[in-house]
Order: structure tokens, then C-alpha cells, then sequence
């Protein structure tokens, strides 16, 4: 038999240590909820996307209805707070404490079980970012030492310092775009990177000459006509949800970069150089100047964010000698937008962090808010805080 | 109920595949009789006495091959790749057998005329899914090879809708955008107006002769397995 990881011994550690922690939330000004557990399933994994459905647990009703198990309490929680406020008009601080299922095998179950508790806190709406962002951590590192958690490594990430680099060279915008949305996958970045620097013309070369000929990206409309006439001369039939128009404005984005000019050889390589900078929370700003400094290319506003931030974080208690910034640092959701950070527990070593989040103002949006919507939130992975207290892994 | 001093063989209970299989042994001097008490579903080796053929289904054969209830088993590679979320070395091949073969590929409308390569099919997904509100669907049904090739491949942007037959009908049914389809000559694809991707073909796959590694393995079918896989190089 599989060992379970909710024994009653665990089960009652495990519920004095949510107290604690959501007694910290609540002091907070935070509102404890409960999201539903059974979560609509074209929802949340539409969100989610594939790598994380394919550990959710998903099944059929006796309606027909196709429901999972919520792998995670973030989106329950959006979904509760777009219940109560369609119009996302209203500032919220929600926290929960609560079982999330993922599924994992057997060999890996130890540590990781696959009914887990999460707790949490989200900020929805709150105008200020970067206070928000400090006050997240700060609760989070507040909950972790009430909890009994004496020794542990705080590590942050900023995709919006990145972000503001992309803006500061000159590239065309869907290059940006392609870069930012490939931020999560470094292997498909150096490739999107490789692409644009030695060959923007690699898609247009496999299309037709013809067709690359005829399309102008300043003429769409009469691209339309041309791309029309070539599938019917080819045979193909238009089908399925894709129109016309679509394929047209993919075609000319090809075309497009087919005709711009390569990216530098030296923006691409300042583009790693700050990604790759390591150092210090409170050295951090500095590096990232250094390896940014070029004539006429200005981070400010993003480095001023960035060290306002860091002032936050430390006036709410945070030691930044011995926090580590990371250019690249890596979060398994893409959804995150800016600030990112971890609690890293020694005796658990890297990769196992005890708790993490970041900033995800797109997320409230895709589950059916109006619009963006300022979001910041985080969430404690609550076995391995017991662990950690006992000594590592058990 | 079968003794546990056997050594159980699946092979696929109909159809070409289990013409094929018999085939095997039988030019390697092994041929299966089936046996009278079971009606039809087992199989003996009168050769290798200690050789016990059961009849499976060709989609149970990898799940049995990873349960270890059964020692070795034919099936298509493909089935075998999807039976596990990760590589685990669970089910391992001894031989490919040169029949069966047919590629995992993933195909689009003929009419994307903009979509080649894995990679324009990201740059496809993040634009369908701002234009659409909701992600570009792949309808197959190889749900863990589909997961993992794109994830290598940098594609995240869509989601899987399971389809469990007449997949390439899919896209024109509006069912799905695309899909992930086992095909041997790319004529059915091609009739539903379907055409796969250049670096598109995930996976080349044939019937192979599997050995299961969460099977028992005592000292006595080791050695009748080293002595079937021995004639069957033979052949």
C-alpha cells in the first residue's frame, strides 16, 4: 500500500500549524475563504495549462459535467473573489488554508503526497505594486517563523526588470512578446533568441516564394485576397475555428520578419548577461545596471521599482545580504508577471522550496474579470513547513 | 489462474498485429497452439513448455507489460510510450520486429499556411488564445506523448481534448484546432485536409518484442527467456 502522508499524527500537526499560519494571515487584515475543492474542469485547466493538468486529477459527473480536483488554491480562489465582484472593482486580501490534489508517482509520493495542504494569501486590486508585493512576503516569512521556522533563504526574481529591458531595445513588439512569453522555457528562449539574432526569415523561407512576394504586412486587407486566392488554387479547404483572417496576420508577422532586420548580436548578449545576474537582494540593482549599461538604453523606471521593492522588503523585516536575486528565476507558472519569489527551508535543499508566489496581473482577466487586474499572492506548501521543523526529509 | 512458475507471453488478441506475432515465433521455431480449455484467450508454446501465451487486447498489453503481470509482451511502441506520465524503464524493448509501423505526428489544416514547425505553433497558440479567449485545442488520443514532446519542443499554449478514434476528423468537426494521430502513410491525414508539421513526427513506431521489469523474475524463466529471445534472434 501507498503510504498516505495524512496519518492522524500528521493530520493534528498539521491543523495546529494552520492555525498558526492563518492566525498570521487574519492579523494581516486578510479574510480567511473557502474555495470549492471540485473546481469546473475547462476552466481551470484552460488556465493551468497541460503540464499541471496532466498531474490533475479530472473526471466525469453523473451530469456528463467534467470536474477536477483543484490542483491548486490560486484560481479557486480568483474564481471565489470574481464570484462576489464581477466587475473586479473592489480591493480584496483573501487567505486560505486548505487539502489541493496533484498527482505524483508512487516513487515520488514521499514528501510530496498527492492530497496536500496549501495555505495561502492573495491581494487582489491593491494599487500599489511594489507595497503589495513586500507585504505578501513579509506575511508569508511572518507565517513561516510563527509556524517555528527558524532558518531559511529567501530568493526573488523580477520579470518585470526583464520585461523593461525587452521595452528598451529596439525590436519589433511581437518580438518582445515572443520572448517575454518564452521567459518560463530557458531552452525555447536561447532557441526564440538564436532565431531572431541569426535568422528572422527561417518561417518565411518555408513558404511559398510566391506568397512571400505578393504579401505587404502595411497592406492586410489585400492580403486577405491573396491568401484566399492561394489556398484555393493549392485546394485547401478552410476549416475548422481558424479564419482567415488569422492565418493572414500569421503570415504577415512571417513576412514581417522576413524584412526587419536581424537582432544585434550584442542585444541578445545583454539580454543573457542580465538574466543571468546572481547576486545578493541587496547588491542586486547594481549588477543588473552594470550589465544593462549601454548608451541610450534606459531601465530606470524598472531599477527604481526594483530598489523601491527592496526598501519595502527590508523595512518589513527581510535580511537582503542574505536574500538571492536570480535574473532567471525560474517559476513553474507561467502566469506570473513580475515580482516572483521562494522560501528555501537548508535542510531541504533547492527545488523543494517551503513557500512561493509572485505577481500575476493577467490571471484575474483569463479567469473573467473585465480586465487586468493588480494581483499578488502566495502560497505554503505546509508538509514540507513540518518537515523542515523536524530536520529534512523524513 | 496461472502457475508462477510460467512465463507469461501477451500477444494482441486480433487483426493483423496478431497474425504478425504468431508469425515470429513460428519462423523461429516456436509455434503457439492455442489452448482448448481456454477458449481462445490462451496459448501454449509447445517448444518452450514453460511458456504461457495469453490473448490481451492491443491497448492492455503495455498497462500489463508495467503492472508486471505478464513477463513479455508484442505491442506498438507507441502504446507503450503513452502507458507511463514519465519515462521509467519499466517496460524495455529487446527486439523491434519490422512490422506495425506507423508514426505519431502532429498535423494542422493544410490551410495554415502559417503554422510549419512546433515553433510557429506557439507564436500560433498565444495569438489564438488572445483572439479566442481560451487555448488552442489538440485532440488526440496519446495524452502523455502529446505533453511531453511539446513541453521539449517550447509549446505550452494549447490544451488536449481526448479523442478515442476518428481523430483526424476532429479539426474539421470544429471539435478541436489540431490534432496528434498515429498514421502509416499520411493518406488519411491528407483526405481530411490535414498536413503534419516538419519537425512534426514525434515518434516512429513498429511492433516491438517488450520485456517487463516489475515482473518476477526467477533464475528458471530467466533462462527461458534468454532461450526464446535466442531463437527468435536466430530467425
Amino acid at each position: 500500500m501507498p503510504t498516505l502522508a495524512e496519518s492522524t499524527a500528521q493530520f493534528d500537526r498539521l491543523e495546529a500549524q494552520a492555525h498558526l499560519l492563518t492566525a498570521v494571515f487574519r492579523a494581516g487584515g486578510y479574510e480567511l475563504v473557502a474555495p470549492a475543492i471540485i473546481q469546473p474542469a475547462s476552466l481551470m485547466l484552460d488556465v493551468i495549462g497541460e503540464d499541471l493538468r496532466a498531474r490533475t486529477y479530472v473526471f466525469p459527473d453523473q451530469d456528463g459535467h467534467e470536474l477536477c480536483l483543484r490542483p491548486d488554491l490560486t484560481v479557486p480562489t480568483c474564481r471565489l473573489y470574481l464570484e462576489r465582484d464581477p466587475a473586479a472593482a473592489s480591493t480584496a486580501r483573501l487567505c486560505y488554508n486548505g487539502p489541493a490534489f496533484r498527482y505524483r508517482a508512487v516513487d515520488a509520493r514521499k514528501g510530496n503526497p498527492r492530497e496536500f495542504r496549501q495555505a495561502g494569501l492573495e491581494a487582489f486590486g491593491l494599487p500599489d505594486p511594489e507595497s503589495a508585493d513586500a507585504e505578501i512576503v513579509s506575511l508569508t516569512a511572518t507565517a513561516a517563523r510563527a509556524a517555528g521556522l527558524k532558518d531559511f533563504c529567501l530568493k526573488i526574481g523580477d520579470i518585470g526588470l526583464f520585461s523593461a529591458l525587452l521595452d528598451a531595445l529596439a525590436m519589433p513588439q511581437r518580438w518582445r512578446d515572443r520572448l517575454r512569453h518564452q521567459f518560463w522555457r530557458p531552452a525555447a528562449f536561447r532557441a526564440e533568441l538564436q532565431r531572431l539574432t541569426s535568422a528572422p526569415d527561417a518561417a518565411a523561407r518555408r513558404l511559398p516564394k510566391d506568397l512571400v512576394a505578393a504579401l505587404d504586412p502595411a497592406k492586410p486587407r489585400a492580403a486577405l485576397d491573396i491568401v484566399a486566392n492561394h489556398l484555393a488554387r493549392a485546394g485547401h479547404d478552410q476549416q475548422g475555428t481558424r479564419s482567415l483572417e488569422e492565418i493572414t496576420e500569421g503570415l504577415l508577422a512571417i513576412v514581417a520578419d522576413a524584412r526587419t532586420k536581424a537582432l544585434p548580436a550584442g542585444d541578445a548578449a545583454l539580454i543573457e548577461a542580465v538574466a543571468a545576474v546572481r547576486a545578493p537582494a541587496s547588491a542586486a540593482a547594481d549588477h543588473i545596471a552594470a550589465a544593462a549599461r549601454r548608451p541610450g538604453l534606459d531601465i530606470t523606471a524598472a531599477l527604481d521599482a526594483f530598489t523601491r521593492r527592496l526598501a519595502l522588503l527590508r523595512a518589513g523585516g527581510a535580511d537582503l545580504d542574505a536574500a538571492e536575486f536570480s535574473g532567471d528565476f525560474g517559476r513553474k507558472f507561467e502566469y506570473y508577471t513580475g515580482f516572483v519569489f521562494e522560501l528555501e527551508a537548508p535542510d531541504l535543499g533547492r527545488n523543494n522550496p517551503i513557500a512561493g508566489g509572485g505577481r500575476y496581473d493577467g490571471l484575474l482577466e483569463t479567469v473573467g474579470a473585465p480586465r487586468r487586474v493588480p494581483a499578488v499572492g502566495a502560497a505554503i506548501y505546509t508538509e514540507r513547513l513540518l518537515q523542515a521543523q523536524s530536520g529534512g526529509l523524513a | 489462474m496461472s502457475d508462477v512458475d510460467k512465463l507469461i507471453i501477451a500477444l494482441p488478441s486480433k487483426g493483423r498485429m496478431m497474425d504478425d506475432s504468431a508469425a515470429v515465433f513460428a519462423s523461429a521455431g516456436l509455434p503457439i497452439t492455442k489452448s482448448q480449455s481456454a477458449r481462445g484467450y490462451q496459448g501454449d508454446m509447445p517448444a518452450l513448455p514453460a511458456v504461457e501465451v495469453h490473448y490481451v487486447s492491443a491497448s492492455e498489453i503495455a498497462g500489463r507489460l508495467r503492472a508486471g503481470t505478464v513477463h513479455l509482451g508484442i505491442t506498438g511502441e507507441d502504446l507503450v510510450e503513452e502507458a507511463s506520465v514519465e519515462r521509467d524503464g519499466r517496460v524495455i524493448s529487446a527486439r523491434k520486429l519490422g512490422f506495425g509501423q506507423a508514426d505519431v505526428v502532429v498535423a494542422v489544416p493544410a490551410a495554415w499556411l502559417d503554422v510549419n514547425r512546433m515553433a510557429d505553433l506557439e507564436t500560433m497558440g498565444v495569438a489564438f488564445r488572445r483572439r479566442h479567449g481560451r487555448r488552442v485545442r489538440v485532440a488526440t488520443k496519446y495524452l502523455n506523448i502529446t505533453r511531453r514532446y511539446f513541453s521539449r519542443e517550447g509549446v505550452a499554449s494549447y490544451r488536449i481534448v481526448e479523442s478515442l478514434g476518428a481523430t483526424e476528423g476532429a479539426p474539421a468537426a470544429g471539435l478541436a484546432e489540431l490534432i496528434v494521430d498515429i498514421t502509416s502513410t499520411g493518406a488519411t491525414l491528407k483526405a481530411n485536409g490535414l498536413k503534419i508539421l516538419d519537425d512534426g513526427v514525434i515518434l516512429h513506431s513498429e511492433a516491438n518484442l517488450f520485456i517487463s521489469s516489475a515482473a518476477p523474475w526467477p533464475p528458471a524463466l530467466t533462462a527461458t527467456r534468454d532461450a526464446l529471445l535466442q531463437r527468435i534472434a536466430a530467425r
